[in-house]
């Protein structure tokens, strides 16, 4: 059966052309590139290529702000290690309850190193308050993390007006960007974000790579410690076919951005209308300011774990932040901390779209959902 | 999906038997709710005099493995008498399909509270009253799960750690501010049953209790480097009175000379902790 991929938040397909750049580096040109040799040496240029490639599609105005990791989790570990570091003696830092764990759960380990985290709240459509931002700051706050877009329900986060709030406090500004990259441009120019985090297999590069952006200027300590790769700001051997994978999958996520925003947002807008036909249904998020391909949509009093098995069997892959799916015994802290209720939060799917999505595969969800719904509905104790 | 589900979860999942509510119940039971993800009404007919349950269906609101549970509970115990269906345990539940994963057990659980909230009800037994002063406090509220539940599924599932209890009952999965509560009770209840075996007979023979940290001691000190040296290593899988069970893997596994190396732990764990102690090797579970 042919799978109608709908979970490109959690990952998407390497492109093609994304491959066919990456192979040679892998077959062919494995050398090393710190060696003394031009088999090895010959390699780094590549690298820098790459380099130029994610800075252009972030819109860095250096390469040198762009350091490559190994995935989205160990660019935001770094970031705000490293602003912690540049900030000694401030105790205090502000994140949202509604990160990813790449950050929450560094978060919450930062607190038993001795810091004090501020979680700013979300409200019911899922946005941060700045006003809130602005009472919690002080001279104490060493980093605001804030991350673009969210990865479960999309909505987007006024991360340069944060950005300017935290600097007001000379306090730095880190976004986990992992998200919204190749989807909504972000304003690096303005100076608001002093640290960025992305991740290749978000944007069809390969699982394995990540970037981040340390703005010029900013002080910076390595989080890897090894050799002088990457100008001695992460050590280890670089990647190398990862990382050229990563430029080419930046130099699309740029060329296909118009399109995110028109064409897969009519998709999801399409697929959303059509779901919302089900009784008893709701979405997720403000739904103004959201990233194009995203909808995460809750059935009332129809358990989501359920749900995505017959999905599952139809060959479509979503994800849900019902609890029964992550083995938490809770739905996801992203719904609970935007209030939603019980009864449909634990009915949540996320069908997350990307370019290669076609509307044969929105009108093969729409055909299949109501009649899941319903027989789930049928069998439930609490049916009407 | 992330949870490797048996086949036989998949066909009552996706084939669930005796859907529904049986015309003019004579047993009903109500557990669970919304709030905790997952609920289960069934709803069953018995013959007057026999006991025998004629008919039996469910309505479930809940996951993969919640659905399973009850449609394979509803085939259990169709056609059995009350007091036969009584003894189905959840873990007989979850046998029956084959296995759960551990973070699911609770669905068996929830399957097995259900029919006995329709016997009771049933039998105009008031579950709820008399049994409340029983159940004690609440412990964890995020779920509404009593010192009660707890305590009794301790005991007929033999837990031993908080994620144990957490699986079984969700108790300590929510907020996690009742986790202190649930150990200490574990501490008590295991705790307790260390000084019941031990007090009132003086004689050398060791308990349970005494024998698994020595014997655990000497795999990990003395047996597992050895194996380790040639690229193998075992896994304690049990420990059941003087029965000791292994599990040889990596190099180990398969060797020809395990049956040599079982011999030489079987002789250590004698010469050293117990000469009573028989070692058992299962094969290794991929």
């Amino acid at each position: 059966m042919p799978v109608i991929y709908a979970d490109n938040n959690a990952t998407t397909a390497v492109d093609p052309q994304v491959f066919e750049a990456m192979r040679p580096y892998l077959t062919e040109f494995y050398g090393n590139p710190s060696s003394v040799h031009s088999f090895g040496s010959d390699v780094s240029h590549v690298i820098e290529r790459a380099r130029e490639q994610v800075a252009q599609c972030i819109g860095a105005q250096h390469t040198t702000e762009i350091v490559f990791t190994s995935c989205g989790t160990e660019s935001d570990n770094t970031a705000i290690r490293s602003a912690l570091a540049s900030r000694k003696g401030r105790k205090r830092v502000i994140t949202t309850r509604v990160e990813h764990p790449a950050v929450l759960t560094l978060a919450r380990y930062l607190e038993r190193e001795g810091y004090a985290v501020t979680y700013l709240a979300v409200d019911k459509q899922g946005r941060i308050s700045l006003d809130e931002l602005r009472e919690e700051m002080n001279q104490d706050v060493a980093v605001v993390s804030i991350m673009a877009a969210n990865n479960e329900t999309g909505v987007l986060f006024p991360v340069e007006e944060a950005g300017k709030i935290a600097h007001e406090h000379d306090a730095l500004f880190h976004t986990d960007a992992v998200q919204a990259i190749g989807k909504q441009q972000l304003d690096l120019a303005s100076g608001a974000i002093d640290l960025l985090a992305l991740s290749g297999h978000k944007i069809h590069a390969p699982k394995g790579v990540g970037a981040l952006y340390i703005r010029r200027g900013r002080r910076f300590r390595p989080f890897m410690l090894g050799g002088h790769q990457e100008r001695g700001r992460r050590g280890g051997t670089e990647n190398v076919a990862g990382v050229v994978a990563l430029g080419a999958a930046a130099e699309l996520a740029a060329k296909y951005l118009d399109d995110e925003q028109t064409r897969v947002r009519a998709m999801r807008d399409r697929l959303e209308q059509g779901l919302l036909q089900i009784e008893d249904s709701r979405v997720n998020g403000d739904s103004e300011n959201r990233l194009p391909g995203t909808t995460n949509i809750s059935f009332r009093r129809v358990e989501g774990e359920a749900i995505l098995l017959h999905l599952d069997r139809h060959g479509i892959a979503a994800s849900s932040g019902s609890a029964c799916t992550s083995g938490s015994l809770e739905p996801s802290h992203v719904l609970r901390a935007m209030g939603i209720p019980f009864d449909f939060a634990h009915g949540s799917v996320r069908l997350s779209l990307c370019r290669s999505n076609t509307e044969r595969d929105v009108e093969t969800i729409l055909e299949v959902m109501p009649n899941i719904i319903g027989k789930l509905r049928d069998i439930s104790p609490f049916k009407r | 999906m992330g949870w490797n589900y048996t086949e036989e979860v998949k066909e009552h999942f996706f084939n669930p038997k005796n859907v529904g509510r049986v015309e003019n119940p004579n047993g009903i039971g109500e557990v669970g709710s919304v709030a905790c993800g997952d609920a289960l009404t069934l709803t069953f007919s018995v013959e007057e005099g026999t006991d025998i349950i004629k008919d039996v269906k469910f309505q479930t609101f809940g996951c993969g493995s919640a659905i399973a549970s009850s449609s394979i509970l509803t085939e259990m115990i169709k056609g059995k008498t009350l007091d036969e269906a009584l003894k189905i345990t959840n873990k007989d539940i979850a046998d029956a399909l084959g296995g759960l994963p551990p973070e699911k057990m609770h669905c068996s659980v929830m399957g097995r509270e259900a029919l006995e909230a329709a016997v009771a009800n049933y039998r105009g037994e008031k579950i709820d009253t008399e049994e409340d002063e029983d159940e004690g406090r609440i412990v964890c509220y995020c779920f509404g799960v009593t010192e009660g539940k707890i305590r009794k599924l301790i005991a007929e599932d033999g837990l031993k750690t908080l994620e144990d209890v957490t699986n079984y009952t969700k108790a300590g999965g929510g907020c996690t501010s009742c986790q202190d509560d649930i150990q200490a009770v574990l501490d008590e209840i295991w705790g307790e049953q260390e000084t019941q075996v031990k007090s009132p007979v003086k004689k050398p023979a060791m308990t349970n209790l005494q024998r698994i940290p020595l014997i655990q001691e000497l795999l990990d000190n003395e047996v597992r480097p050895m194996l380790q040296k040639d690229g193998g290593d075992l896994e304690l899988v049990d420990i059941d009175g003087t029965r000791v069970i292994i599990r040889m893997v990596g190099h180990c596994s398969g060797c020809k000379a395990a049956g040599l190396t079982s011999g030489w732990i079987q002789d250590k764990l004698q010469e050293i902790i117990d000469p009573d102690i028989t070692l058992e090797v299962v094969e290794e579970v991929l």
